[in-house]
């Protein structure tokens, strides 16, 4: 029987700064979703939220967080493709 | 280690068009000698604004002994450029530099500088501020205190975002 619609595994290379680098302990990682259509930031949030733990406090919901797109500020609806570098960090406190 | 200027040769980095500058560096900076370096040879500006911060020994009632600055390689120069070329979309301005250091700092130390020169002041304190608003909210650099009480991420200011917002 064929599938309504075929998942095709992407890729993206995840990037965590400053707060969120200690809360996660790790800098960067390699992240694989099964899609069956484009995805958008939000879809990588829902990934990683379930992992739970500071995973699920620090990207829940009304947390104030920050993401980038192949290094360019991106809103949770902005699309991502395979291959793209998502960075997720605090909002910045530089200057 | 005393401060030392950067050689010459790292300022000239050509941009895109071969006048805006944009550094991040783990080194001090001498805002008088960017600033003759900006005014070599022209004649046409009439306006020099700049802004210098520095690291305060007390944030939000704490003492604060050191500050360490992370920043995002790769993203935060594009961000910069990103802000300065705005900049020179919005205003009238001949010339725009903005150096950031990151790493570990004392309180005292300069952390960030921007000069912009233009024929006129407003122009100039206008793009200065509005460069400045926008390195606030849109540049990745993240502080981090050293305080007696131990380590702590700096927050984000909502005053920040108000003064982006304005423009």
């Amino acid at each position: 029987m064929q599938p309504a619609s075929v998942a095709t595994l992407v890729s993206f290379r995840l990037v965590y700064l400053a707060r969120l680098r200690e809360a996660f302990g790790r800098e960067r990682e390699t992240l694989e979703i099964a899609a069956d259509r484009p995805l958008t930031v939000d879809a990588i949030i829902d990934a990683l939220r379930g992992r739970g733990g500071a995973w699920a406090s620090e990207l829940a919901q009304g947390r104030a967080v920050r993401f980038a797109v192949n290094q360019r500020l991106a809103g949770r609806t902005h699309p991502v493709a395979d291959g793209d570098e998502i960075a997720i960090f605090p909002p910045v406190t530089g200057g | 280690m005393s401060a030392t200027a950067p050689s010459s040769g790292d300022l000239h980095a050509p941009e895109r068009d071969g006048r805006d500058h944009v550094r991040v560096q783990t080194g001090d900076f001498d805002a008088g000698l960017e600033i003759a370096r900006l005014r070599a040879g022209r004649a046409d500006i009439g306006a020099i604004a700049s802004f210098i911060g520095t690291v305060r020994d007390v944030n939000d009632a704490a003492a604060v002994t050191g500050l360490t600055l992370e920043h995002y390689p790769g993203m935060t120069e594009q961000a910069l450029t990103d802000i300065v070329g705005e900049a020179r979309r919005r205003f009238a301005i001949l010339d725009a530099l903005v150096v950031h250091r990151v790493g570990a700092l004392r309180p005292g130390d300069q952390i960030v500088l921007v000069v912009i020169t233009s024929a006129h002041r407003g122009t100039a304190f206008d793009a200065c501020e509005y460069v400045m608003d926008m390195l606030k909210t849109r540049a990745p650099f993240w502080k981090k205190e050293r305080t007696p009480q131990g380590d702590r991420w700096v927050e984000a200011r909502a005053s920040d975002d108000a003064a982006a917002g304005r423009w």
